[in-house]
């Protein structure tokens, strides 16, 4: 097994920041954790990296007890912290060089696993951390999360405030890594990266909400959902708000993601019911549950 | 509602936003490349592109903190090189960091903020009361907002960026790292402010966000690449979201 999480429970004075957290992640898995700031995951990860104790609860990673045998742990493990923690007025090379001497390792026997990712960064070698974008400093953290080959990898919001682009390549790398056999934890607020993941857990204020595959857990989600458009968005929210048989009113993008309480639903009384509030141009059709729907419903 | 008076009427009354040709540059370097759009008033604008796009760059000289080397740009009705101490008091802003303080009550930032602006204490006051009403804050109104949860920080401080009812508020990823919940509540906040009449005008890297706007450019190497509502940049570049719109542009 790559992560056991036994029932794992945290506070900071009154907050609860874990609450009888338990799951697993198999080995050479891409697991994400899925959640807003303030879900936990910060926590969870600093418990599992031998950084912080948990008040109750057992884990394991890589085999290794998160308590008895931590200092193996932090031989076996590669941790990316959500903020950057490099030394900013370090080069590119000299960050690297620095994790890879402290790890009892050289850049050069384990160039490999890097290769693909510091190729990018390489031309800027000489330049400082500090003065890098933010996609170069997210590779050289990662270059240097992985310098000494840990077996398991923890991601921590690695994607917070980078591009699109950026953002992509990222995943890409991450997929290639997977197949490197490394076991890979990484937690993300944006729901569109869960689907990129083998299996996720949702989590919010402390608890898990669900764990599955992003396509199953989609399958979960207990009603059709339609996608409602009319001429004016702020009249359409407040409008399906009013209406007395609605479930669920979430602004999705252009639509509104609009779900009924009746067993019977019929479109045509929701738009007729629409029209007399002075609507037009009213579009109405089914659609699918996604990720976020789904956390939506969990956590309501 | 008065009727406004004969000079507050012109031919571009519904422009807000005019730029032509604007640019910045850094010795040699063209971080902003001429760059031409109008944003309209009450209009939820989504201003995008890679970082060092120039976005930054751009916004900076929109909200008067720094001279364009050319074009034009009018925001507010006011010229970005002669006007830029008006355009200031006309305008909102709310960055991405959380930027009430901690350690005043939500009640004292208001206050605070509300006077920074030049609004009467009589004003504050009426502010004061409708905005903690509307977020449904009563019970915390005197407590300090650095105890709040993270997405009722984020509602306050857009509701705080208008206090002043400026004509246009700036957001910069508003809503980064919130619950799918707070957000949606924060975006029917935002088609609240420009339903009456506010200009809102987003900067994100989150293409879901882009989503939510009347329309969207795409900044790439100074230059706006692509400008218009989420559906149609969808069916001209036949991707069925924003990330392939921008991926596409981005990558070439």
């Amino acid at each position: 097994m790559g992560i056991t999480i036994r029932n794992i429970s945290k506070s900071y004075k009154n907050v609860k920041a874990l609450q009888d957290i338990s799951f697993n992640v198999k080995k050479g898995e891409l697991f994400g954790l899925i959640g807003p700031d303030g879900a936990g995951k910060t926590t969870l990860f600093r418990v599992l990296t031998t950084l912080l104790f948990a008040d109750q609860g057992s884990a394991t990673v890589a085999e290794f007890d998160v308590v008895k045998d931590y200092k193996s742990i932090r031989n076996n493990v590669g941790y990316m912290p959500g903020r950057f923690s490099l030394y900013q007025d370090l080069t590119i090379e000299e960050n690297l060089e620095f994790f890879a001497t402290i790890f009892g390792t050289t850049i050069e026997e384990n160039y490999d696993l890097i290769k693909d990712i510091y190729i990018q960064i390489e031309p800027f070698k000489n330049r400082r951390a500090g003065k890098l974008s933010g996609g170069m400093k997210q590779k050289l953290a990662l270059c240097c999360a992985l310098i000494h080959k840990p077996k398991v990898l923890f991601l921590d919001e690695p994607t917070t405030g980078v591009d699109p682009v950026s953002r992509k390549e990222f995943w890409e790398m991450l997929k290639r890594l997977q197949l490197k056999g490394i076991t890979i934890l990484v937690s993300t607020p944006y729901m569109d990266e869960a689907a990129l993941c083998d299996r996720i857990a949702l989590i919010q204020n402390g608890k898990i909400l669900e764990i599955d595959t992003p396509k199953e857990i989609v399958k979960h989600y207990p009603k059709q959902i339609y996608n409602v458009k009319a001429n004016n968005m702020y009249r359409l929210i407040n409008s399906l708000k009013a209406y007395e048989h609605n479930h669920s009113v979430y602004p999705f993008g252009e639509y509104v993601h609009y779900t009924d309480s009746r067993t019977d639903f019929n479109t045509e009384d929701l738009k007729t019911y629409l029209e007399t509030k002075n609507l037009s141009n009213i579009y109405i059709d089914k659609t699918v549950a996604t990720i976020e729907d789904t956390f939506m419903e969990l956590a309501k | 509602m008065r009727l406004p008076l004969p000079w507050e009427i012109n031919m571009n009354n519904k422009k807000v936003i005019q730029v032509d040709r604007l640019t910045k540059m850094f010795g040699d370097f063209t971080a902003v490349s001429a760059i031409t759009f109008d944003v309209e008033k009450g209009e939820i604008f989504g201003f995008l592109g890679a970082n060092g796009a120039g976005k930054t760059t751009a916004i900076k000289m929109l909200i008067g903190i720094s001279n364009p080397t050319s074009g034009k740009a009018k925001v507010a009705g006011f010229d970005v090189f002669t006007n830029a101490e008006n355009i200031k008091k006309n305008i909102g802003y709310m960055s991405q960091k959380f930027a009430l303080y901690d350690d005043l009550t939500v009640r004292e930032n208001i206050t605070f903020f509300g006077g920074i602006y030049g609004l009467t204490r009589k004003r504050i006051k009426e502010k004061s009361n409708a905005l903690i009403e509307e977020l449904g804050l009563k019970d915390v109104a005197n407590k300090l907002v650095g105890a709040l949860p993270s997405g009722w920080k984020q509602k306050l401080s857009f509701m705080v960026s208008l206090i002043h009812d400026p004509k246009i508020v700036f957001l910069d990823e508003p809503t980064g790292g919130v619950d799918p919940i707070t957000r949606r509540q924060f975006w029917e906040l935002i088609y609240k402010a420009a339903h009456n009449g506010t200009t809102v005008f987003v900067t994100t890297h989150y293409m879901d966000e882009a989503e939510y706007c009347d329309r969207v450019s795409i900044m790439v190497n100074g230059k706006i690449e692509a400008l218009d509502t989420p559906k149609k940049l969808k069916e001209q570049f036949k991707v069925d979201n924003m990330n392939d719109v921008f991926l596409k542009l981005a990558r070439g």
